[in-house]
């Protein structure tokens, strides 16, 4: 691939949007391509940047009200309103949750390995994560916060490192419990996608990874250093996620 | 008891995506109370059309509606020339890459106000993209493009945010 359809395809590379034929070539030419490199660089620099919550205008808090006052009126009354909207978002998680279980009970048969049961478990430990308001126990944006605070409830310290500089700003932390023991949970952002990475002990087996994998939608990637294994599990798309997991391993 | 029901249904599946509408008036009005204004009136307009949402990618269909309010809003109360904001030619100067490293961190307020700058009908793919993280197939819906153009106006205005920012990074370096 030439220098000229590289840099036409090269926003579409950053956004994920390639087929894997393009997609590989586009990454074999930037590999010896300093040109190519750069301006894909100074992409990537922008993307971070816009990554930045400044950027992002929440709704003021009382537009909400004013909108369900517009509309005709529902069965609420005032004093159901509050927990009515709460209960009215959690009825698609719920709904997903089951047809998740349901996924998941139909993945898990004999034989399998103990990576794939490992896998459908962090999977749903990462739905499970974005329902019910219980996606971090610890909400901070600072690493020296969260790894703390994991001292005393795990009987092992994860590397925590913060990637708001490359756009994928650290949420907080959290316990979750998957393969017969308590894992963290780090959570990071990118745009409006959660990543959840989950770390825990290897068992004594070697460095390994990074593998892809994909599963009920969400990408996985999965490796080992340092005697930590490591699950980076996000509905981000394969191309940022790698991204994120080359930040991680710096 | 069916517009009951309709309410609820609603309120279930559209209200959770106000941020992200207000997110989108706001960068397309470039104004907080217009931007009220602007989802209040989508929301109400979104309820009228609810019937004809079949249940899927909700946000894609709000999103959609949003834009065309502000579209309306914007050549109703501002006489916003929707056709000639942006002279491709003129523009087309600005098209080499540049050729030095983004180096460090961009300031998020020159970037914002490098983003209020870029001609509507740029900016509007920029933010879908990069803040509502949305695939170029959506966004070719929600504005009611072409996927090349969608492709081509990303690339042009990234290019155009990119050529700024060296600018401004290079000038203040001097």
């Amino acid at each position: 691939m030439n220098c000229q359809t590289t840099k036409d395809l090269l926003n579409a590379y950053s956004d994920g949007e390639l087929d894997v034929v393009n997609h590989l070539a586009v990454e074999e030419h930037l590999g010896s391509c300093p040109a190519c490199s750069l301006v894909y660089e100074n992409q990537k620099t922008l993307k971070a940047a816009m990554a930045d919550d400044s950027l992002y205008f929440k709704a003021p808090s009382d537009l909400r009200d004013r909108i369900r006052q517009s509309l005709p009126k529902s069965s609420g009354t005032d004093s159901s309103r509050a927990s009515g909207i709460w209960i009215w978002r959690l009825v698609p998680a719920f709904a997903a949750f089951a047809l998740i279980a349901v996924l998941v009970l139909s993945f898990i048969r004999p034989g399998q390995s103990n990576d794939d049961v490992l896998a459908s478990e962090l999977v749903s430990g990462h739905v499970r994560s974005m329902m019910a308001n219980h996606l971090t126990d610890v909400l901070s944006s600072d690493q020296h916060t969260v790894k703390p605070w994991f001292e005393g409830k795990l009987d092992f310290s994860p590397p925590v490192v913060d990637l708001a500089g490359s756009g994928f700003p650290l949420v907080g932390g959290r316990l979750d419990y998957a393969g017969s023991r308590p894992v963290a949970a780090l959570v990071y952002k990118r745009q409006q996608h959660v990543i959840n990475l989950f770390v825990f002990p290897s068992d004594g087996s070697s460095d390994s990874g990074p593998t892809t994998s994909v599963r009920q939608g969400f990408n996985l990637i999965h490796w080992s250093r340092s005697g930590m294994t490591f699950w980076a599990v996000s509905d981000l798309n394969l191309q940022e996620l790698q991204e994120f997991v080359q930040g991680i391993q710096k | 008891m069916l517009s009951k029901k309709k309410t609820s249904d609603f309120e279930e599946q559209i209200l959770p995506h106000l941020d992200a509408a207000y997110n989108l008036a706001r960068w397309l009005t470039r104004d907080a109370v217009d931007a009220e204004d602007v989802v209040q009136e989508a929301y109400l307009r979104a309820f009228r059309f609810y019937d004809s949402f079949h249940g899927i990618e909700a946000r894609g269909w709000l999103l959609k509606i949003v834009r065309n309010t502000c579209y309306s809003w914007l050549q109703k109360n501002r006489g916003h020339n929707l056709t000639t904001e942006f002279d491709e030619e003129q523009h087309s100067v600005e098209s080499h890459d540049p050729e030095t490293a983004l180096i460090g961190k961009i300031d998020s307020q020159m970037l914002k106000r490098l983003l209020d700058e870029l001609p509507l009908e740029f900016r509007e793919i920029v933010i879908l993209r990069e803040l509502e993280g949305m695939s170029y197939k959506e966004i070719a819906g929600i504005a009611d493009l072409p996927l090349g153009t969608v492709m081509s106006r990303l690339a042009r205005a990234r290019q155009r945010l990119q050529t700024s920012l060296g600018t401004y990074a290079g000038g203040e370096s001097k």
